[in-house]
């Protein structure tokens, strides 16, 4: 017997490309983009302590996949199939809850951080040999 | 369920170090060339992504307030090249039409620069990449991709045609060798990092 008002999971999944990204994300507004940057970095949590939250189809699919390393944003969103404005803000929830550990890209190249664009430089001369 | 999705492990981000990501705009008109230089760069598979933007649609009468309005999905490819303990960097590709401004806003943050790719036969249809790359204030390098058979306009014509500074750096790659590729990145870098001379003196 389904719950009332809750649609099985199945059915939710399947219909993904019919469903509007707000119903995915549970109504939340589409995060700040300052807070998930395509570059940022995502891995899950090791510390398993609090996690109250009831997590939909997409978040468990999610934390699935960063369970086994980093990924960047965008690797999330390519992967998973979601749009990059649903996963952004199926992560902020996913990080309000204590579930994720993330790594902000640097800032910016203005002002310009000379020594991060001398790694760049040596790294990619190594590859041109 | 949503459906399960194992990745092989050279899908993730080498571990073992602290990395940080740092990217690149690979720019271009359609079919310049951008995902086939991802693509001899790329230590994954390129991946793409979607992004879906309400646009200003093109030529549609604005009756009684009705917005012209139109959503559009747009695919983002991307690659990513980890270059140190400390640094993996993706490459992203964003198109060049003026109407996808909105995905720029997202790409162009915090980006290190952008390679814009041009296809010498073709130059006109760079216009439009080249005054969004200079609108977001990115420095950019300019690489040729020279296909086979194509006439080939000098460096320096480009460089008239699309009225560079003296000091823009263009090369002629082949998009689809990776060491061609590579050396366009290092062109591109190597600016960057003159230029961040200059910004301190």
């Amino acid at each position: 017997m389904t719950e009332p008002g809750r649609p099985e999971p199945e059915f939710v999944s399947e219909a993904g490309e019919l469903v509007r990204p707000y119903v995915i994300t549970r109504g939340r507004d589409l995060p700040d983009e300052s807070e998930f940057a395509l570059i940022t970095l995502v891995t899950t949590a090791t510390d398993e302590q609090q996690r109250p939250q009831r997590l939909s189809p997409e978040e468990e699919q999610i934390l699935e996949m960063c369970s086994s390393g980093y990924l960047s944003v965008a690797e999330i969103a390519a992967h998973s199939q979601l749009p990059l404005g649903v996963v952004k803000a199926l992560l902020s929830s996913l990080a309000e809850g204590g579930y994720l550990v993330t790594r902000a890209p640097v800032p910016s190249a203005r002002p310009t951080n000379k020594a991060l664009l001398k790694e760049v430089l040596d790294g990619l001369k190594a590859l041109s040999v | 369920m949503a459906s399960r999705l194992s990745l092989s492990e050279d899908a993730y981000v080498p571990s073992g170090a602290q990395q940080t990501a740092v990217k690149i705009l690979v720019v271009g008109h359609f079919a310049v060339g951008k995902t086939t230089l991802i693509s001899s760069l790329s230590e994954i598979t390129p991946l793409s992504t979607e992004e879906r933007m309400t646009t200003l649609s093109e030529r549609v009468d604005d009756l009684k307030g009705v917005q012209g309005k139109t959503t559009t999905t747009v695919a983002l490819d991307f690659g990513r090249l980890t270059l140190s303990e400390r640094i993996v960097l993706y490459l992203f590709g964003s198109p060049g039409q003026q109407r996808f401004v909105s995905l720029w806003d997202d790409t162009a943050r915090g980006a290190l620069g952008a390679l814009v790719l041009v296809d010498p036969e073709r130059l006109a249809d760079s216009f439009d990449v080249m005054d969004l790359v200079e609108s977001y204030g990115l420095d950019f390098a300019v690489a040729i991709n020279h296909f086979d058979g194509s006439t080939v306009h000098t460096p320096e014509e480009v460089r008239e045609a699309l009225d560079l500074l003296p000091d823009t750096p263009v090369v002629t790659i082949d998009a689809r060798d990776e060491k061609s590729s590579v050396d366009a990145l290092i062109t591109l870098v190597r600016y960057l990092h003159e230029r961040a001379d200059l910004e301190h003196t």
